[in-house]
């Protein structure tokens, strides 16, 4: 049986700029890492593959540069490590992305089964929580979000339970397999890559699929296939503040300045 | 083509928002939300419809009259009593396809997250995240403008070929609109429910985790004093705490004052925390990283407190104080000590004078 995880290349969020010029994201110089989330979905996986001896399959859609994430990835120990990679999937949002990850775990399943496919909670760039609903979706699988633990698996009656974390609560459910899951953090630890296994990822082979042999009506992925588009992109506004007395030579002043205003303006009633 | 695709969008019309609830509770979030689908409503020329669905949760559509809706679309049935993915996205899919709304909203929660991404999938339209401001353009679009990579940048999002329009919205990001008791509308009953042998998740059990667990929701307080790095330790959050009690008001934390274990997780304000609207917030030794300042920015007022001036929370405080927080917090705490007594409270020391 195969579990997967999708891995997401994402830039490291804080040092995304706009061109003031152009208006659009600067790019250019920005280290990649593995989406944080992400780590613990691969994490998962490899935990399943080692307590199960179930295969384990990392999937990336992005440009060709994202074969360096997927490496990372097989140093950690997958089986196998498929980049769905073609011009054609370009500029996609939500809808199209799960288009083209649940093709090729679609693709996958046609060889041997799938029981478990991981995404992240949500990524740290667009940051919607939104492709593995999709992904489930388009699947039939059964979707189970925000899981914070795995409380069993049965792979003879094929049925998972799992802990969710949801907001001032915590869930514990139960599906037959096949199931989506979408992790939080506190899910797992995520493992170091080893000298050995490091030395050995160099040698594994990434796969990359394109749309030869994914054969997805190009309509339906990429810019094309995606119903939502970015129509405008701008740096938030902040209003700058106001610096009250001086702090350091005068803390107690400074203290009492700030109470007084916010009592004239209203602001607190003491 | 063009006109194709006007005569499929007109086909769509009427807002809708869909009312998270837990045990017959509803989240305030959606109150929010009917808030903000009334605006669009009015732009539109159309009704704001809330959508139902639970078990025994009749009573919740009067509360979403009084909150502005006109119309209240009720599902009322055992197998929605828990939340489950299958069951509630197949029903509000059938609701979309009887009905046509031109724009659905939801809660940016975990449950309108689960539920969104899986409707817009089987519905084949946009699905807009975390948006902070909602718009109708002169085509009768929705612009949909939201903050990505963690609030460095917004974003604003059309989906002009395709219906619905769908959205999620933090908690805590729109105004909560005015509650007016006796504003009714109309019930429309509908019948749609999956058996239970057809559900394939089964909720085993819930666990609260107010039960034992911290209390606090910084959430839903008022007053919300944070700190952050800058309090070194976890015993000088009892000084945060004292101010936090003078003012009627809660502690709140950055990540890195969780990640140290001085503060529970469930008081990180921010990005991977929680989104907050206080009426006062109050920065101790908080830098402001934009992950940080996406949580908070839109309280009433800021207050920030750092020794370094160059400290990018300063940029968004209403008021900020260069400073040291061990010297500024306990002045804070003891001018409105002094305030309160000469108010003639009960404080202790006056009384012992
Ligand atoms: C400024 C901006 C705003 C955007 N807003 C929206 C929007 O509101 N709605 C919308 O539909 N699209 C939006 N997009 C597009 C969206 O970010 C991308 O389509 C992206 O491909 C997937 O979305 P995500 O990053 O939000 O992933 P999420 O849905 O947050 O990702 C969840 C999980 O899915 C998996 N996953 C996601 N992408 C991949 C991948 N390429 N390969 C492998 N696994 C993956 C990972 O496990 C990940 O943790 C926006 C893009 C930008 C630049
Ligand atoms: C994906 C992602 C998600 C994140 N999510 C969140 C989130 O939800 N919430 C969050 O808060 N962060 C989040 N972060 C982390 C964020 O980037 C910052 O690292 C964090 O907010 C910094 O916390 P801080 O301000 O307490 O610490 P620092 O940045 O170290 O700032 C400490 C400040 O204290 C001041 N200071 C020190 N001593 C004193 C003193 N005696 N008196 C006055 N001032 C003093 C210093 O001048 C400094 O400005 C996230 C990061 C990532 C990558």
């Amino acid at each position: 049986m195969l579990v997967i995880s999708c891995i997401k290349q994402v830039p490291d969020t804080t040092q995304v700029k706009i061109d003031p010029v152009t208006n659009t994201l600067v790019r250019e110089g920005i280290p990649f890492i593995i989406n944080p989330y992400d780590t613990h979905a691969l994490e998962e996986s490899l935990n399943l593959k080692d307590r199960f001896g179930l295969r384990a399959v990392a999937l990336s859609m992005g440009p060709p540069n994202t074969e360096a994430t997927l490496r990372k990835a097989a140093a950690l120990g997958v089986d196998e490590a498929i980049l769905l990679s073609d011009r054609a999937f370009g500029g996609a949002d939500t809808l199209a992305t799960s288009k083209v990850l649940s093709a090729a775990i679609e693709r996958l399943n046609d060889q041997e089964e799938v029981g478990i496919v991981f995404c992240g909670k949500q990524t740290i760039d667009g940051d919607t929580a939104q492709v593995g609903p999709g992904i489930a979706t388009r699947l039939g699988f059964t979707q189970l979000t925000l899981v914070d633990r795995i409380e069993s698996l049965d792979l003879v009656k094929k049925k998972i339970r799992v802990r969710r974390k949801l907001e001032g609560r915590h869930e514990i459910v139960e599906a037959p397999l096949p199931v989506m899951i979408t992790v939080v953090r506190e899910l797992n630890r995520p493992r170091y890559p080893t000298v050995p296994m490091r030395l050995m990822a160099q040698e594994t082979e990434v796969k990359v699929w394109d749309n030869s042999i994914l054969k997805l009506d190009a309509t339906t992925v990429g810019l094309k296939g995606s119903p939502t588009w970015v129509s405008k992109i701008f740096s938030p506004e902040r209003d700058q503040g106001e610096i009250i007395g001086d702090g350091i030579n005068d803390p107690v002043g400074t203290a009492n300045l700030l109470i007084d205003k916010m009592v004239d303006k209203d602001m607190l009633a003491v | 083509e063009e006109k194709q695709l006007r005569e499929m969008l007109a086909r769509y019309r009427g807002v809708w928002v869909f009312i998270e609830q837990y045990d017959g509770e509803a989240a305030k979030v959606s109150w929010e939300l009917l808030g903000t689908g009334a605006g669009l409503a009015k732009t539109l020329g159309v009704e704001l419809s809330a959508v139902v669905i639970g078990d025994h949760v009749g009573h919740i559509c009067g509360e979403a009259f009084a909150y502005g809706a006109d119309q209240a679309i009720l599902l009322d049935s055992p197998v929605y009593a828990n939340y489950r993915t299958q069951p509630y996205a197949d029903a509000i899919c059938h609701l979309v396809e009887k009905h046509r709304p031109e724009v659905i909203l939801m809660g940016a929660t975990g449950q309108g997250r689960d539920l969104a991404g899986a409707v817009a999938t089987v519905v084949k339209t946009g699905l807009t995240a975390d948006c902070t401001g909602l718009g109708i353009d002169d085509k009768r679009n929705l612009m949909q403008t939201r903050p990505a990579f963690g609030g460095n940048i917004m974003a604003t999002i059309m989906c002009d070929k395709f219906r619905p329009q769908m959205a999620t919205v933090r908690p805590h990001v729109m105004q909560m609109p005015e509650r007016k008791e006796g504003r009714i509308g109309r019930v429309v009953r509908e019948t749609f429910a999956p058996r239970e042998e057809d559900v394939l998740v089964k909720v085993i059990e819930v666990l609260n985790d107010k039960d034992g667990k911290d209390q606090v929701d910084v959430a839903a307080a008022e007053i919300i004093v944070s700190g952050g790095r800058g309090l070194m330790n976890k015993e000088n959050f009892s000084m945060l705490q004292q101010l936090a009690d003078e003012l009627g008001g809660v502690v709140g934390a950055s990540r890195s004052a969780v990640d140290a274990g001085w503060m529970p997780h469930g008081r990180q304000v921010g990005q991977t925390g929680k989104t907050v609207r206080p009426k006062i917030y109050i920065a101790c030794g908080i830098s402001g990283a934009i992950q940080h300042m996406v949580g908070m920015q839109d309280s009433d007022v800021i207050i920030a407190i750092n020794r370094d001036p160059e400290a990018p929370i300063f940029q968004i405080a209403t008021y900020g104080i260069v400073g040291d927080l061990f010297q500024v917090v306990p002045a804070l705490i003891g001018r409105v000590r002094s305030m309160k007594s000469q108010r003639g409270g009960t404080e202790p020391e006056r009384v012992a004078v």
